[in-house]
């Protein structure tokens, strides 16, 4: 589809459904998301100190053979877990999403992403203000940033 | 015309399992141009929202590097037949657009 009817239908759907949805206003990260280093990205989030924990439960591709699709499902099992962070340490810029969650949303989701090459895949969760982190080693064969 | 958006809500017993596809170019500013060469400039999502009944549950900040055509699955306790999910979005460029899903 072109990019500028893609537009047009988006914006024409927005007007016509006439949600009462409130989206967030400012309220994107852009210290953090325009980072290049990943001690900036973290300082962006307000991350001071991560503790390692295996109740982040990561699944990831080893071997991820197009970078420009790379399946990613992460589910916290730490209580009380309000965000959750998914960082790539080699992309341009490291932080690639972020995710709240809030009125019973579970501390879960899955997604998919880019990634430039091969790199560490950083997640991490925050639970009653403290930071916790797992990281995974993703092989790629074709990078997916120019994709 | 087609859906900027597809939503599949699923309840499994109270949990609703929200599948959600955007179609959305999600340029990363490094691409270039096939013919011309030149820089396709960044476009792409910045914030998701969802809610339930009204209520936020879900709000996300993406960078350029989430796939092209995003897909997003989140799910939410507490849910029963007829409850509202909606699910919406804007980009860098302040285009937008939502899409509701009903329980059943």
């Amino acid at each position: 589809m072109r990019r500028s009817v893609l537009r047009a239908v988006a914006v024409a759907m927005a007007t016509a459904m006439l949600q009462p949805l409130q989206l967030l206003a400012g309220g994107w990260n852009k210290a953090a998301f325009d980072a290049r280093a990943v001690a900036d990205a973290l300082k962006g989030i307000g991350v001071t100190a991560t503790e390692d924990s295996d109740r982040i439960v990561l699944k990831a591709p080893e071997i991820a053979e197009n970078g420009a699709i790379v399946p990613l499902e992460i589910a916290s099992q730490i209580p009380g877990t309000e965000a959750i962070y998914i960082l790539v340490d080699k992309n341009p810029q490291p932080l690639t999403a972020v995710f709240e969650f809030a009125n019973g949303a579970e501390a879960f989701v899955a997604t998919r992403i880019k990634m430039n090459e091969s790199s560490r895949v950083r997640i991490l969760t925050r639970a009653g203000g403290k930071f916790y982190a797992t990281m995974r080693e993703v092989k790629v064969t074709i990078g997916g940033c120019g994709a | 015309m087609a859906d900027p958006m597809k939503i599949r809500a699923q309840l499994q017993g109270d949990v609703a399992d929200v599948k959600i596809l955007i179609f959305h170019p999600m340029e990363t500013g490094l691409r270039k141009d096939g013919v011309t060469g030149q820089p396709v400039p960044m476009h792409f999502i910045q914030t998701l929202t969802a809610t339930h009944n009204g209520r936020t549950v879900l709000e996300a900040q993406w960078s350029q590097a989430v796939s092209k055509n995003p897909f997003l699955n989140f799910r939410v306790r507490g849910a029963k037949p007829g409850d509202k999910i909606m699910v919406g979005w804007v980009d860098n460029r302040g285009d937008k657009a939502s899409i509701e899903a009903t329980l059943n």
